[in-house]
C-alpha cells in the first residue's frame, strides 16, 4: 500500500477524509514511519524514523498564534505490530496551539503503541492536546503513553485523552506535571472499557508556583470483567495554589475498579479537594430514564454515555 | 370552567384504581389503606401535609425500588402494576416528573429530552422546549448538570415528559424550588396536557397547584381524608391543616363520612 493510500487508511478509519485545508498544519505516522507533513507559520516540526521508533519534536515559536488545530494522526492498519514515539514539544512564551491528535488501531490483534512525551509550556503560552483513540473491536491493543509536563509562570495546558470506539485493551497512563505561578493545568480521561480490558491510569500534579491551579478527572466506565485502577496524585506546594480531583468510576457485571486520590498540601494557604465515586449509576438517574420509558441496560448505557461525554464538567 | 366532581364522559371509566393500598416502613403504615380513583383527560391533587403519603403514593405508583413491597393492588386500565417494572408501566404511559429532577453530567438536553421520547425528530424536541417556556437553541446543547437552576431542570424533565406522549402524568411537588415565572410555565404545560386528554396527579400542598385541578383527594397520616371539589378540599386544608401544623394527626369527626 502507497503512502498516499495508507494516509486516506488512516484517515478512514477514524471516518474522516485527508485534510486538505492548506491553514491546517498536518503530521500523519503509520508505524514508525512518517507518511505526510505539513506545517504552517509559527509551527516548526521534525520527524525522524528509525526502526526503533519516531523521535519526534514539537515546537511552536515564542507569541505564535497557530489558529487553527494541528491535526497528528497516528495509526497502524495492520492486526499486529509496535508503533513508539518519542515527541518533545516545546511552546514558547505566549504562544497559543491546539493539537488533535488521533490515535487508530482499528484491527488490532497484537499492537503496542508507546508514546513518551517531554513538554515545556512558557510563559504565559497555551497547550492544548486531545487525545481520541480509535481501536479494534477485539481489544488486541496496548496503549502506553507517557508524559511530563513543565509549565511556566501563566501557562496553561489541558489534556483530553477519549477512547471513541472499539475495546480499550490495555491502557497505560502515566502523566506527571509540574506547575508554575499562576498556570492553569487539565488532565482528563473518558474511557469504557468491557471484556478483559484493562486500563491503569496514573497522573501526578504538582501545583508548585504561586495561585497555580490544576483539576484531574478521570471517567471510566468498567463493564464485563474489565479492570480499572485510578491513581491520582494532586501536591499543592505554593501559596494561593488551588487543586480538584474527580473520579468516577461506573462498575458493572463483574468489573472491578480502584480509586486512589492522593492529596498532598505543603502550604497552609493552598486548598485541594478530591471527590471519588465508584460503584452503579446512581438509581435516580436511572429510575428517572426508566420512567421515560427505556430499560435498564438502555438507561444505564445513556448515563454512561453522559459520563463519558466531552460536556462533562468536573465538579471542582 | 372547571368541573368539580369528577367526569365519565362517553362512559369510561377510572383510568388508575389503588385499592386499599398499605406500605408500611417498620412499625408505620406510611400508606393505610388507601382506595382512590382517577379519571381519564382530568387533573386530580393530592393534597396533605408533609409525611401524609402523597409523595410515597406517586413513588408506589411508578413503582420506584423502594415502593414495590405494598398490599392491594393498583391497576391501570383494569390491569395490575403489581409485577411490573418502572420502564414497563412507563411503556403502559405513565411517568413522574420529581419533586427534584435528577442531573445528569455530560449528558445534553437534546439526549435527555429525546430518550423518551415517542418522536425523536427535531421538531419535536423544539416544541417541547418551548411548551416549557425554554429556547431550544439555548437549551438543546447543554448538559442536564449542575449548572441549571432547579427551575431549569424541573422544566427540561417536563419537556421530556411531553415528548413521551405519556397518558398519566405524575408530578411531585410541581412548585418546589422555581419561581413564579416558571410555575406559569408549568401550569401551562399541565393545561396543555390536559387538552391533549393526560390524565395528569399533582402531588402538592400548595394551594396554587391545587386550583389548576379539577378534583381533589386529600391525604393526612397514609389515610385518605376528604375528597371532592377544589372548593371544598382548599377550605378545608386551609382552615384545619395548616392551623394544625401539619401533624399528621387528624380529628377523626372531620373525614369523609363515606371515608370513614
Amino acid at each position: 500500500m502507497g503512502k498516499q493510500d495508507l494516509i486516506e487508511a488512516l484517515y478512514g478509519s477514524l471516518g474522516e477524509s485527508c485534510v486538505t485545508d492548506p491553514e491546517v498544519a498536518h503530521v500523519e505516522i503509520h508505524g514508525n514511519e512518517v507518511l505526510g507533513l505539513h506545517l504552517v507559520s509559527g509551527l516548526e516540526v521534525e520527524a525522524d524514523s528509525r526502526p526503533e521508533g519516531i523521535e519526534v519534536e514539537i515546537r511552536v515559536r515564542a507569541g505564535a498564534r497557530i489558529e487553527k488545530p494541528v491535526r497528528i494522526c497516528f495509526g497502524l492498519m495492520p492486526e499486529s505490530g509496535m508503533q513508539r514515539i518519542s515527541m518533545r514539544t516545546r511552546v514558547a512564551e505566549e504562544a497559543r496551539v491546539a493539537i488533535l491528535a488521533s490515535c487508530t488501531f482499528p484491527n488490532a490483534l497484537d499492537v503496542l503503541h508507546e508514546m513518551e512525551a517531554d513538554i515545556e509550556i512558557g510563559t504565559g503560552a497555551e497547550y492544548l492536546y486531545l487525545e481520541r483513540h480509535v481501536h479494534g473491536p477485539e481489544g488486541g491493543v496496548r496503549v502506553i503513553p507517557k508524559a511530563t509536563v513543565n509549565l511556566g509562570e501563566g501557562a496553561r495546558f489541558r489534556t483530553d485523552f477519549e477512547l471513541l470506539r472499539g475495546r480499550a485493551g490495555d491502557i497505560d497512563i502515566d502523566y506527571g506535571a509540574t506547575c508554575g505561578a499562576h498556570s492553569v493545568l487539565e488532565l482528563a480521561a473518558r474511557i469504557s472499557a468491557r471484556g478483559d480490558d484493562r486500563i491503569r491510569i496514573h497522573e501526578k500534579a504538582e501545583l508548585a508556583g504561586e495561585a497555580a491551579r490544576g483539576v484531574l478527572t478521570t471517567n471510566i466506565a468498567v463493564r464485563e470483567q474489565a479492570t480499572a485502577e485510578i491513581k491520582n496524585t494532586m501536591i499543592a506546594s505554593a501559596a494561593y495554589a488551588r487543586g480538584h480531583v474527580d473520579c468516577k468510576e461506573i462498575i458493572r457485571d463483574q468489573a472491578v475498579a480502584h480509586a486512589i486520590p492522593i492529596v498532598e498540601v505543603r502550604h497552609p494557604q493552598a486548598h485541594v479537594t478530591h471527590e471519588a465515586a465508584i460503584g452503579s449509576v446512581d438509581s435516580k438517574q436511572l429510575e428517572t430514564l426508566m420512567s421515560r420509558g427505556l430499560d435498564e441496560d438502555q438507561a444505564t448505557d445513556l448515563i454512561i454515555e453522559g459520563l463519558l461525554s466531552p460536556a462533562y464538567r468536573s465538579q471542582g | 370552567m372547571k368541573s368539580n366532581e369528577p367526569s365519565f364522559a362517553g362512559g369510561e371509566g377510572p383510568i388508575l384504581q389503588v385499592e386499599g393500598l398499605v406500605l408500611e416502613r417498620g412499625e408505620k403504615r406510611v400508606l393505610d389503606d388507601l382506595t382512590l380513583e382517577f379519571w381519564p383527560g382530568q387533573v386530580h391533587a393530592v393534597v396533605g401535609p408533609n409525611g401524609a403519603g402523597k409523595t410515597t403514593l406517586a413513588a408506589t405508583i411508578m413503582g420506584l425500588s423502594d415502593y414495590t413491597a405494598f398490599q392491594g393492588d393498583i391497576r391501570f386500565d383494569g390491569e395490575s402494576l403489581r409485577n411490573l417494572s418502572i420502564d414497563q408501566r412507563a411503556g403502559r404511559g405513565i411517568t413522574l416528573a420529581w419533586q427534584e429532577p435528577a442531573r445528569f453530567e455530560g449528558l445534553t438536553v437534546r439526549s435527555f429530552v429525546g430518550a423518551g421520547a415517542r418522536d425523536r425528530s427535531e421538531a419535536r424536541l423544539r416544541d417541547a422546549l418551548q411548551r416549557v417556556g425554554l429556547d431550544p437553541e439555548e437549551y438543546l446543547g447543554r448538559a442536564v448538570d449542575r449548572t441549571l437552576s432547579g427551575g431549569e431542570r424541573k422544566r427540561i424533565e417536563l419537556a421530556s415528559i411531553l415528548a413521551m406522549e405519556p397518558r398519566l402524568v405524575l408530578m411531585d411537588e410541581p412548585d418546589s424550588g422555581i419561581d413564579v415565572e416558571a410555575l406559569n410555565r408549568i401550569f401551562d404545560a399541565i393545561r396543555h396536557l390536559k387538552d391533549r386528554g393526560v390524565t395528569v396527579l399533582l402531588i402538592t400542598h400548595s394551594l396554587a397547584v391545587l386550583r389548576q385541578a379539577d378534583h381533589a383527594f386529600l391525604l393526612c397520616a397514609g389515610k385518605l381524608w376528604k375528597k371532592g371539589s377544589i372548593e371544598k378540599i382548599e377550605t378545608f386544608f386551609g382552615d384545619s391543616c395548616v392551623p394544625c401544623g401539619h401533624r399528621n394527626e387528624p380529628d377523626r369527626s372531620e373525614r369523609d363520612a363515606d371515608l370513614k
